[in-house]
Order: structure tokens, then sequence, then C-alpha cells
């Protein structure tokens, strides 16, 4: 990429520093400071999807010579471009993660091709060789997480019914459902997942409503996909269910309800990015990694977790690690309407981007996509 | 049922416990409204009020390890902020309805500013009374689980429409509402009875914050109020600024929002995004039914700007 080069040279001599003073046993700041901006949807201790980046933002500040400017309640309207300009304009930012899934396109797609120099880094976008090449995309398949979340969901309800707590029907919130059903029924085959759309990715009193529905239908093992977890958690430990958690670790707010969850782990993954630029490489446009490349990772086990769970659980992650892999929708699956989505013979690997275009409910999922 | 399901009855008990327990902010902040509407000033900040008594409340329930001491606070600051209202107001020629918005945003950005080392901490929770101890259903026995503030919100409405109709200090309201010049004539400020007004008003809408913050969903964060205050302040013009008409309204309003996820729960998938929307079409569907272009809303206060 011959795009970015300021910023890229300014991250090299800072870079080389680092180096340098790391082998010295010292901590030099970067020889020219680079400001990094970070762009939220919504507060940025939510317990939820912002404070996973924010947590990532916040170990970039600790190496010396980033400057990380942060704006929080951006919507993913025109909004978040004009965010974007200030960055640039007034805190001089020549790195840009815009994290909400509405701000790829047309936002930032747009700020991309107007500042050809600068880098933008979006979370969840889908990038095509059509895009600019200063533009990236960055995704962790935390359906892997999800998945196992689903082995202990499945192995701990003893009515085999799960309930998921969903935002809108986007393909990333589809493929976690997906993940997370495939993943009881693997063990259980009589378990079912019973879905609820709150239709946006915060309303704390649909999310409580859901939850107590589906408690009310028999369900006792939750999870979600919504951006602060903390209500359903909370409310689903209030009524006697267990909680798999989302995005970050919410076992604080519900210990003994509190199964295990599907966390993002990007205080691994932003200081990575950082290094590959400073070591001139570039960040690839495409980027994307699951429990193996330390993208996405897996809370501890909480005290209800049977050994038989933690077993079957370890087993799925061990077969995630391993260097082939494991795909878990594979040929022949079929969805909520019998209809067959995968065709035998051709599974899906977790790179395979036709999974981030997807549009349905797998067989055992109670729920629809509209 | 053995698998401790119980089927399509989900959909009525959700809506009957969702009425009770979605109500209450409701019915505190339009009852409030309705006192300070029936003196003849519309104060559109209840919305800011709401989420600064949720996040008072909460924070002060965190602190003190009291959840009670956290509704006064949401009472009194519910209350201040109604002063503020009032205060500003008062000054000639000057609109109540720009005020309230400007109050609207003032509350929810403060509140947010000041509630973001509270998003973390678990602060105490009110307590509930167990109504559904006769029942063997779980289900059941959740949708009574009762809060207090929903009793006490049931019980102000009859005494707030009997307080208006026979006390002295209703009639004060009431003058004050329908002809600011009677009540000069009488002797009284209309200025200071707006202000006592408002921050009623205000005080109500703030424990009805603490009720989202301290008991349902019970946490603090920013999407918490979602638009609730609005609402409740649309609910009294839909009301007719009767107490006891609001009472009905906040529990219908209630129980619509619980419809959706209700409805998805036992299986109706399609058009959620229209349940969802069921309280913002039940609003449209009855203003719609009693507007009339003959005559101004039946019980509208003379003095509001609205209808002046």
């Amino acid at each position: 990429m011959d795009s970015g080069r300021i910023s890229r040279r300014h991250l090299l001599q800072g870079g080389a520093a680092l180096t340098l003073g790391a082998a010295a046993g010292l901590r030099p700041a970067f020889a020219a400071e680079t400001t990094i901006g970070f762009i939220y949807v919504g507060s940025r201790d939510d317990y939820g999807y912002n404070q996973a980046h924010a947590q990532g933002a916040a170990a970039l500040k600790k190496i010396p010579g980033l400057k990380v400017v942060e704006e929080e309640k951006v919507p993913e309207t025109d909004a978040v471009e004009k965010t974007i300009e200030s960055m640039i304009n007034l805190d001089g930012a020549t790195l840009l993660f815009p994290t909400s899934f509405g701000y790829y396109n047309p936002h930032m797609i747009k700020m991309a091709t107007k500042y050809p120099k600068l880098r933008f880094e979006h979370c969840g976008g889908l990038w095509s060789d059509k895009d600019p090449k200063n533009a990236g995309s960055y995704f962790g398949y935390i359906d892997e997480a999800q998945y196992i979340s689903g082995i202990v969901a499945g192995l701990t309800s003893k009515s085999s019914k799960l309930g998921f707590v969903a935002a809108k029907p986007i393909p990333q919130v589809l493929r976690n459902i997906n993940a997370f059903a495939l993943g009881a029924k693997s063990v259980n085959p009589k378990a079912t997942t019973q879905v609820i759309f709150t239709g946006d990715w915060s309303m704390p009193v649909k999310e409580a409503e859901a939850t107590n529905s589906l408690i009310d239908q028999g369900v006792d093992v939750l999870t979600c996909h919504v951006d602060g977890p903390k209500t359903m958690v909370e409310n689903a430990a209030r009524r006697g269910a267990f909680v798999c958690g989302y995005h970050t670790n919410q076992s604080a707010l519900a210990p003994k309800a509190y199964l295990t969850g599907a966390e993002w782990n990007w205080e691994a993954l932003y200081p990575k990015f950082v290094k590959m630029i400073a070591a001139g490489e570039g960040i690839p446009n495409f980027y994307r990694g699951g429990l193996k490349e330390e993208i996405v990772k897996v809370s501890p086990y909480g005290e209800a977790v049977s050994t038989e769970a933690r077993k079957a659980a370890d087993e799925a992650k061990a077969k995630f690690l391993s260097a082939e892999g494991y795909a878990i929708f594979k040929g022949g699956l079929v969805d909520n309407k019998g209809k067959t989505v995968i065709p035998a013979g051709t599974d899906r690997g977790q790179k395979d981007p036709e999974l981030e275009k997807m549009d349905y409910l797998v067989e055992g999922v109670i729920g629809a996509t509209s | 049922m053995a698998d401790g399901s119980i089927g399509l009855w989900t959909v009525p008990l959700a809506v009957l416990g969702g009425a009770i327990r979605v109500s209450t902010p409701f019915l505190f902040v339009s009852l409030g409204e309705c006192i300070t509407e029936r003196a003849g000033r519309i104060n559109l900040g209840l919305e800011g009020t709401l989420v600064m008594g949720a996040m008072s409340a909460y924070g002060i329930s965190y602190l003190t390890g009291s959840p009670w001491l956290g509704v006064l606070a949401a009472g009194i600051t519910g209350a201040l902020l109604g002063a503020l209202h009032a205060g500003i107001c008062s000054l000639p020629r000057v609109n109540d309805v720009a005020v309230g918005i400007a109050l609207m945003l003032f509350g929810t950005g403060l509140a947010f500013y000041l509630g973001k080392p509270l998003i973390e901490p678990t602060a105490p929770r009110l307590p509930a009374i167990d109504f559904g101890w006769w029942s063997d259903l779980p289900q059941v026995r959740a949708a009574l689980r009762i809060n207090v503030l929903f009793l006490i919100g049931v019980v102000l409405a009859p005494i707030l429409y009997w307080a208006f109709r026979t006390t002295r200090w209703g009639l004060l309201i009431r003058t004050a509402g329908e002809s600011s010049d009677a009540a000069r004539a009488m002797g009284h400020s209309v200025l200071l009875i707006r202000l006592r007004a408002t921050m009623v008003g205000g005080f109500l809408a703030g424990i009805g914050g603490s009720f989202l913050s301290l008991f349902y969903p019970g946490s603090w964060n920013e999407g918490l109020s979602s638009g609730q205050g609005i609402t409740a302040v649309a609910l009294v013009i839909f009301a007719r600024w009767d107490p006891l008409l609001c009472l009905w309204a906040s529990l219908a309003f209630g129980g619509a929002a619980a419809l959706g996820p209700a409805l998805q729960s036992v299986g109706v998938t399609s058009g959620y995004h229209l349940f969802n929307a069921a309280p913002y079409i039940l609003t449209l569907a009855i203003m719609i039914i009693t507007c009339s272009p003959k005559r101004t809303l039946t019980g509208a206060p003379a003095e509001l700007s609205i209808t002046r």
C-alpha cells in the first residue's frame, strides 16, 4: 500500500524507537506522536460491545507515543462522517477505528476516499476489492465462542429450551444465533433455541421483557446479542435462569448464574495492528480470525457448569485451536423453514465470505428473520 | 405442564405482567405532568427529569446502600429540575414548550455525564412484594412480583382525581390553569401556584425514573428511558388531563410494550417491528378517533399554551 505513508513513517520511527527502548529496558515515546481515533455507537462502559472496543483502545493508550481520541454515542448516520472529519482535522488522527456495523458503507468508505493518506479500520464490515485500499475491515469469528457457549448451555439446560435475546436480524447476529443453536444441538439433539428480536442495539425495557417472556416459555439458559448484555444477565439471574455472556465477561453481575460467554479480545488485536504498521507491513485489508488467532475468547466456566459440559466444551475448543480448524456450518445444513442452505458436501469454513451474508436461522431455532 | 411451559397463555400473562412492570414510569410521569398541566403549564422536560431521576436514584442507592434514599434523591432532583423549569417560565414572554425541550436535552445530557461511572457498578434494588404466592406457576408468580412504587402510583391516581375536584388546592391549581385572571382576582400568585405544581410534577417524574434504574429493568444505562418520559407527556393529552385515565392509559402502554416480545416468544414472529411499535400505534389510533376539528380537546386547561 502506498497510502498511509505519513502515518506509517511516523509509526516506523516510533516502532524503531520502541524496539530499541525495549531492548534497553526503557519505554521511550514514539518519535512522532501518532493519534488514533476510536468511534463508538454507544457508551464505552456498557458492559458490552463498546466496552470491549474501549478496552482495546485502553491497551493502545499504554503504548508510549500513541495518543488515543475517543467519541461515544455517535449514530450510524452522517454524524459519524463529521466525527471522523473532526478527529482528522482537529486532533490529527491518522488511524481511525469506526467500530459500529452501520458506519462502514457509505460513511467510512466516503471518508477513506476523501482522505486517501489516512488509514481506516472498520470492525465488522466486508471489505472488497472495490473499496478504497486505505480502508480495511477486521472481525472476529465470535461464533466459535458462541458455539462453545451453546455446548455448555445445551448440557446445563433441564428443559432443553434455550433463549436468545437479539437486536436485529443482520448476518453477524444470525451467525451467532445459529452457532449457539448448533453447539447446543451437537451435544443435546433435543435442544431448541428461541430467539426474540428487540429491534435495536440498546432497548433495556424490551430486553428485560424479552428475557421474561422467554423464561415464561420454559427457557432456562439465555444468551444475547445486544450492545449491553447487563439487562438480560441481571433479569435472567433474578428469575433463576442461567446465562451465557456476550462481548465482555459479565460474571461479576451474576456469579451463580453465569455459565460462560463469548468475549472479544480487542486488547490483544489492536496492539498487534499497531505493530504491523510499525513494522511496515500494514494491516491486511480483510482481517479475520477466531479463537486460534486470539481475536475472541471464551469466559472462564462458572461454578454451575458440570464436569461433562466442561469436557465437551474443552474438546470443541481444542478442535477450533487445531491446525485444520473446525467448520461450524457444515454441508447439508437445513434452515428452520426446511430449506437446505448449505448443500451437502460443501463445508463452509470460518473464512468463507458466504457466511458473512447469512440470512437464515438453522433448524432448531424458533424465530424468524423478518 | 410438565416442561414448565404455559404455551399461548404467555401472551396475556406477559401483557398483564408488562402492564404492571413497564407502566410505573409512565404512571408517575403522567400523573406529575397532569398536575403541572392542570396549573396551566406544559413541562416537556420530564423526559430529562425521568433520566436524571433514574441516574441519581441509582447513584445514591449505590453510594448509601439504601434504594429508598435513592428514590427520595430522585424525587428531589426532579423537584429541582421542575423548579428550574418554572423559574425560567416565570420570566416574561418565555415559551414553556421551548424551555421544556431545552431542559429535556439538559437533563439527559447531565445524567449521561454524571452517570458515566455508574454504568458498571450494581446498586441495591428496590424490593418487590410477592402477590403470586397463591399460584404454583413460576410464570404467574414472576408476573405478580409487584413493586411498592407501582402500588403508590395506583393509589395516587384516585387521590389526585379526588383532590382536583374537592380540595382547596385542587381548585387553586385548576383556577390557575383555566383562567389566570380569575386566580389573580382571588388574590393568588399564579406563578407561585405553577412553580409548586411543576415541582410536584418533577418530583413524581423523578420517582418514575428511580423505578427504571432500581426496579425494572433495574440498572442504569444510557438507553434506559428510550423515550418513555416524552411518551408519558403525550399520554396526559391522551388521558384528557384526568388522573384516573392516566392510570388506565399507563397500564395500556405497559401492556402494549410487552406485546412484541411476548408474541415472538410463542412463535408469532412475523411483523415483530409492528408489534414493537404497538404503543405508538395505540396513541395514534386513539388520537385520530377522539380528535375533532369542531371543538378543542375536552378537558384541556384553557391556559395551556397549546390550547390558548
